[in-house]
């Protein structure tokens, strides 16, 4: 009998889990693993950009003076910001406030939208300025930071940019599948399916976009931040 | 049981937690970029990537709930991670930066 009440209390309770507490661990544990594996695939673009910068530190230098380091500080913004809507959504799941848990997970991606906004219009004025690698890549008589008279060597840079598109790319893509996770999210809240004993996927989901946000921090520093100095 | 009240504790006002580290992490962007635009030689980078760190782990620490995670698996499983990269970037690293015709 106790059993059969536990189970009408927990409706969501899988029957291999013994209580609540220990699937929702479970939940979290497996989410942590698959982030331990996400550390390894963006480790491997970072250890490239580390010994690229390395062989090639003032070519870096000048191509990474020519993005917009305030875009990218307005962007490090927004996902910070969006990054306590979903702190304060998933508080909202575990308190039962239906309302702002709707509201939140609205904004949250509406500062995802925004950032991807901000990102194309950095990607346009690379297009623009012909700093996307291949055939119409230009980088001429551009000058090394802190080196009069040198200029940086184009095919150096272009490694940069490579590394640029590839490294902001793959984050974006992460945004745009943490948006597809928060429009699900956003339906399930809406009918209803979050309760404070059960919310595991808000928490999980909210477990991810924290991670793109962290990747965004080491980002920002690593691409725009390099030799602003003059 | 420690692990408990430390739970119970932050569950009854982490607004102001919340807020608070979200407070730090915009003033931490505002210094970092601010100082990137300083004349510190190599400490330029230094200064930029502890920054960087530091606002990580307080994503990590407060908004993941690292801090009262009840699973001590995850704390696991996060430093393993770190030591695997560590070694992915420390040994290539190494490797590089001492070969004489790099």
């Amino acid at each position: 009998m106790g059993l059969h009440h536990e189970e009408e209390q927990h409706p969501e309770l899988l029957h291999h889990f013994a209580e609540p507490e220990q699937q929702r661990n479970a939940a979290s544990l497996g989410m942590w693993v698959f982030l331990g594996t996400e550390i390894m695939f963006f480790g491997g673009m970072f250890c490239a950009y580390l010994l690229y910068r390395h062989w090639y530190f003032g070519d870096f230098g000048a191509a990474s003076k020519s993005i917009d380091a305030t875009l990218g500080a307005a962007n490090t913004a927004v996902l910070i910001c969006s990054s306590l809507t979903v702190v304060l959504a998933v508080w909202a799941a575990q308190t039962a406030r239906r309302a702002l848990l709707l509201a939140m997970l609205c904004v949250t991606m509406l500062f995802g939208l925004a950032f991807l906004g901000i990102k194309g219009y950095e990607y346009y004025q690379k297009f623009e300025e012909h700093h996307v690698p291949g055939p119409s890549f230009s980088f001429e008589n551009v000058p090394v930071p802190g080196h009069p008279g040198e200029y940086a060597n184009p095919r150096h840079a272009q490694i940069y940019f490579s590394l640029y598109f590839l490294m902001t790319g793959i984050h974006a893509l992460h945004m745009i599948v943490g948006l597809g996770i928060f429009s699900w999210l956003l339906l399930m809240a809406w009918g209803g399916r979050f309760t404070p004993a059960y919310h595991t996927p808000v928490e999980i989901g909210g477990l991810y976009w924290h991670f793109v946000d962290i990747i965004w921090i080491f980002l920002f520093p690593l691409l725009y931040l390099i030799d602003r100095h003059p | 049981m420690a692990d408990h009240s430390v739970s119970a504790h932050s569950k009854s006002s982490p607004l102001k937690l919340y807020f608070g580290v979200w407070a730090t992490l915009l003033l931490l962007t505002y210094v970092t970029y601010r100082v990137a635009f300083l004349e510190l030689g190599p400490f330029n980078s230094v200064v930029a990537l502890v920054i960087a760190a530091i606002k990580a782990t307080l994503v990590a620490l407060f908004f993941m709930h690292v801090w009262r995670a009840g699973e001590k698996f995850i704390k696991a499983v996060i430093l393993t991670s770190l030591f695997f990269l560590l070694l992915l970037l420390g040994l290539t690293m190494a490797d590089y930066m001492t070969r004489p015709w790099s």
